[in-house]
């Protein structure tokens, strides 16, 4: 048998090796009442029932492991199959002589196609979640162990959802998608947990075979030959080699070559992010994004997002945590938020343009942050900031959050206020902000200085970090720390990526934030570092 | 006895999956029937069944008309119109 080449782009990156599972996929649903001939419907309904329950059940447990948006949703769902309305019209067809399976089907899809006609985005998007149901219960039917995936699954599928993603265990594992985008949240989860993934893949029914997965490079080898797999296991422990060697620097301190303490701190955007991993491997969090709070059908009350950041705030047990307020539109447009038809989202309303618009939105971030700043030490970081009046209106806002707590005798605490440094015109005039903090966003300072957007492929090149200019301005930010007191951190992609590390340190960065997973392999970077040489 | 009010939907996204949640599950814990309508005369949708709350799709900016009836007709009115007034505590 002659192996195909398959090829997408690489969402996460590794390496993976096994049979490839379709995702949503079941063999031919059986029941016994179809070998016995003639169906009894008493049977059926039993089933039925049985699966039903099973499912709630299987809900249940899910909800116990669960928090704020992943929560309610599954609360949904259980709220929906318990009501007798849903499960009526299958209980008629199985009346009327319908298998189990099919009238449960049968019954779903009706439903589903309700919610898939509407006009509204909000009710066609909850399709999904009804799917989620039709599935869990057709597992409980035909006995299938349930709907998460066997542990290490090689999964094929043209999407999947992030609670997909978050109910299964990737170990060993990959997820090939047909479409999929590596700018999702699953392909932000799979990064942070180190799971390849590739998207795009150009593959139609690879279910049930061998397959070798290089994500890096995007490829998948069907049907490998004895060569293709030579290859693979060199190529894999080659990086197994390179991943062992790094791995030894995680748990320690980050020094450079010539002893200078070097403070790491990590990106999270969802608190399960932090599951598994020791708190001590870093300095504390130099980045929450909580825009995947706001993702959801509704958004978050004030209690939900207390609940998760003060679960953050709690992991890093007294080491600083810097949450960003909410930052949407340019790359992150959320539905019903962000203006419709900008000409430019990335020049136009977001980060904090967007919230001071929106108090009703922001007052209550603000609460939860002040809230769960009375479990640690918490820190506000303001994106898109351009002018110090952005910085004035947030701080006022955050005083009245405060105020109002105190009038209500919640537990609260004022937390640190500073701003993200990624607009020119504040990079250039960082004395007129009255910020206790700085941290310089890279990527977005990267492509405001080079008029170069890294999500357009023709002109990626020139959206380069290392270049001289943008170099320069990270230099003289960090010399305006330097200068004040104030301290200076950065948090874009540059801050975790081994070729720039030493170009950051060298224009006198002292504080990098980075994605968990890449926190081994810079310490790695910074202990070659020699900075007396470099000033 | 029958009582009936009524509350614009103000919430974000309308009566939606979590909305509709918690306003059948406060339905529930009364013991007479809750009902609701986007129009003063119906048609009537059962406020204790989610399913039927959900195919209802009311939308943000919609008046809710509710009607309850039992003996605990009046507090279920005035829960049910306060929850719709609090935003289904969603801010």
């Amino acid at each position: 048998m002659t192996s195909l080449a398959l090829k997408g782009q690489c969402a996460s990156p590794g390496f993976s090796a096994g049979i490839v599972v379709a995702a949503g996929k079941r063999p031919a649903p059986q029941r016994a009442i179809e070998k016995g001939g003639k169906g009894d419907p008493a049977a059926e309904a039993l089933a039925l029932t049985a699966a039903i329950n099973r499912a709630v059940i299987e809900l249940r447990r899910l909800v116990e492991s669960a928090s704020g948006e992943a929560a309610d949703m599954l609360g949904f769902q259980i709220a929906m199959l318990d009501d007798e309305e849903l499960t009526q019209p299958a209980r008629d067809e199985i009346a009327a002589g319908k298998t189990a399976v099919e009238a449960w089907t049968r019954a779903m899809d009706a439903e589903i196609a309700g919610y898939e006609g509407s006009d509204e985005e909000y009710f066609q998007a909850r399709a999904n979640d009804l799917v989620d149901m039709r599935e869990r219960v057709l597992d409980a039917l035909i006995g299938a162990a349930s709907t998460s995936l066997p542990p290490g699954s090689i999964v094929l599928a043209d999407d999947i959802t992030p609670s997909r993603f978050l109910s299964s265990n990737w170990e060993g594992g990959a997820i090939l998608l047909r479409r999929g985008s590596a700018t999702s949240h699953v392909a932000m989860l799979a990064r942070s947990r180190g799971v390849p993934m590739i998207v795009g893949l150009q593959a139609d029914d690879i279910a049930g075979r061998n397959v070798l997965i290089d994500a890096t490079q995007g490829l998948v080898i069907v049907d490998p030959s004895s060569t293709d797999a030579t290859r693979f296991e060199q190529q894999c422990a080659a990086s197994r080699a390179r991943d062992m060697a790094t791995a030894g620097f995680l748990g320690q301190p980050a020094v450079s070559r010539n002893g200078e303490r070097i403070i790491t701190l990590i990106n999270i955007a969802d608190p399960s992010e932090l599951d598994g991993l020791d708190p001590a491997c870093c300095d504390g969090i130099g980045l929450v994004r909580t825009e995947l709070l706001f993702e959801g059908a509704t958004l978050p009350s004030e209690d939900a997002q207390t609940d998760i950041y003060t679960r953050i705030v709690r992991w890093a047990a007294g080491k600083p945590v810097t949450f960003r307020t909410l930052d949407a539109g340019g790359d992150k447009p959320i539905a019903g938020l962000t203006p419709l038809g900008e000409s430019n989202p990335f020049l136009g309303m977001r980060g904090v343009r967007l919230t001071l618009s929106r108090p009703d939105i922001f007052l209550p971030q603000l609460r939860a942050l002040a809230r769960a700043a009375a479990a640690g030490d918490v820190e506000i970081m303001i994106p898109m900031v351009t002018l110090p009046s952005e910085l004035e209106a947030t701080r006022a806002l955050l005083h009245q959050a405060c105020a109002e707590l105190g009038a209500a005798q919640i537990a609260h605490r004022l937390p640190a206020l500073g701003i993200m440094v990624e607009v020119p015109a504040a990079a250039l005039t960082l004395g007129t902000f009255d910020a206790a903090f700085l941290s310089i966003g890279s990527n977005d300072l990267t492509q405001y200085v080079m008029a170069a957007g890294r999500d357009i492929a023709a002109v990626a090149a020139l959206a380069d970090p290392g270049h001289e200019a943008v170099l320069r301005l990270i230099g003289m930010i960090s010399a305006h720390g330097e200068r004040s007191g104030i301290k200076v951190s950065l948090c874009g992609d540059a801050g975790g990526d081994e070729r720039f590390i030493p170009q950051l340190l060298a224009r006198g960065v002292r504080i990098l934030s980075m994605p968990p997973r890449l926190l081994a392999a810079a310490k790695q970077v910074i202990a070659t570092v020699n900075l007396e040489s470099a000033s | 006895m029958m009582r009936s009010g009524s509350a614009v939907l103000t919430n974000a996204v309308g009566l939606h999956a979590r909305p509709s949640v918690k306003l059948t599950q406060l339905a529930k814990s009364f013991s007479g029937t809750v009902e609701f309508a986007l129009a003063p005369d119906g048609p009537w949708t059962d406020a204790k069944s989610p399913v039927k709350v959900m195919r209802v799709r009311a939308a943000k900016g919609a008046t809710l008309h509710v009607r309850t009836q039992g003996v605990d007709a009046d507090a279920a009115l005035a829960a049910i119109i306060d929850l719709v007034q609090r935003q289904f505590d969603e801010h």
